[in-house]
């Protein structure tokens, strides 16, 4: 099929295939699976500004879909989501920002690579530490592994004493949030975790849904069921500002969007189903490999050269 | 539990079928006609084409999400 806009010749199957298994991992995870889909398009032969801003527009409606099962769900903060979107947009600017002046400087490639790499095996190997930590404390419980239906909403972590202290602390303005079972936390708390999201959505591309939902459960204490829900409500508004962003510089090819969105549809609400079946310490154990392939594909392109 | 699990994979096969003719007919009606005209959008007037794309791929999405869950309502309904 010819998609005249970016003036690629690619198979809608292919992209409705990429859509559907993106769409799992977006509506299981609550990411925007960027890391995927960016080298996918460009493998199928999209010049690399198309690959970033069809990919945005592809984010916008698959969280869409996986959101509102979500919401069905009771998985969705909307007054945090609606907070973190300012603290994104802030941060991906920043982070816009930051590209050009490297730009200028000559090392942007060397210098987003390393960071890539440290920040994905970190947040990789914190999680399978966490993670494992609260499976082996939860067995002494008795709580059970599997949980079945929305009602095991409730989640613990052996970063839990942490994420307390950083709750306890009383910069104003203070806000609720009863939807995530959050009483009193500071309102600059939240606004700094998006902003650290969103810098790195600038930085590194995509949604970075890989910092923000870990984030939102082991900085503010979120639990992951509605971290999930919530990031991909978040995302639909970072990533239509950055689809707009996109669109008006001419990388946006929204009919290859439109295609892949058709596969993205269906992937996303099984992940999203999927997630009820899962306890959060299983959800954010299963999370792990995904950064891994991210700092995988990051240093095959270091060491080959090849940019996807 | 194998039956279940049969008859909840059966469900599946035949949404994703159903789904699938759908997609399909999408493709070629809709996309087809649409191609010609959002590319002279997009050459011509960038800011109408950025605004349009983002309530083509929300409105495409909410679309899509009703037709799923309708789907998986009737034909599970059916099957149970």
């Amino acid at each position: 099929m010819f998609f005249p806009i970016s003036g690629a010749d690619i198979s809608p199957i292919y992209l409705a295939i990429v859509g559907f298994l993106i769409g799992i991992l977006g509506g299981f995870f609550g990411v925007g699976g960027s890391f995927i889909a960016g080298p996918a398009l460009r493998l199928a032969g999209l010049d690399w500004n198309f690959a970033v801003g069809t990919d945005l527009a592809h984010i916008v409606g698959k969280s869409v879909v996986a959101a509102r099962r979500h919401r069905a769900l009771g998985n969705v903060d909307l007054r945090l989501g609606l907070i973190m979107a300012i603290g994104t947009i802030g941060g991906a600017e920043v982070g816009a920002q930051l590209i050009q002046m490297l730009k200028h400087a000559g090392n942007v490639n060397l210098v987003v690579s390393v960071v890539s790499i440290v920040v994905y095996l970190s947040i990789s190997t914190f999680m399978i530490w966490e993670s494992r930590k609260t499976l082996l404390l939860s067995k002494g419980r008795s709580q059970r592994g599997a949980v079945k239906g929305a009602k095991s909403k409730k989640d613990y972590s052996a970063f839990g004493p942490v994420t307390r202290s950083i709750q306890r602390l009383k910069i104003w303005p203070m806000i609720s949030l009863p939807t995530s079972g959050i009483r009193a936390i500071s309102l600059w708390m939240i606004l700094l975790v998006a902003f650290v999201g969103g810098l790195f959505s600038g930085f590194l591309g995509g949604g970075a849904g890989y910092i923000r939902m870990p984030s939102m459960v082991y900085v503010l204490g979120v639990p992951t069921h509605l971290a999930v829900g919530t990031d991909l409500f978040e995302i639909i508004i970072s990533a239509s500002y950055g689809t707009f962003s996109h669109a008006i510089k001419g990388n946006v090819d929204i009919l290859i969007a439109l295609v892949m969105n058709t596969g993205a549809a269906i992937g996303a609400q099984i992940g999203a189903i999927s997630t009820q079946y899962f306890a959060g310490p299983k959800i954010r154990l299963a999370f792990v490999p995904l950064p891994l392939i991210g700092a995988a594909i990051v240093i095959y392109t270091m060491i080959s050269g090849h940019k996807f | 539990m194998k039956q279940p699990a049969a008859k909840s994979l059966r469900a599946f096969a035949i949404e994703l079928a159903v789904y699938a003719v759908l997609v399909v007919a999408y493709f070629f009606l809709v996309l087809h006609l649409l191609g010609q005209w959002l590319y002279q959008l997009e050459v011509q007037h960038r800011y109408i084409y950025a605004a349009l794309a983002i309530l083509l791929i929300l409105g495409q999405a909410v679309l899509l999400e009703s037709v799923t869950t309708f789907l998986i309502r009737l034909i599970r309904g059916r099957s149970e």
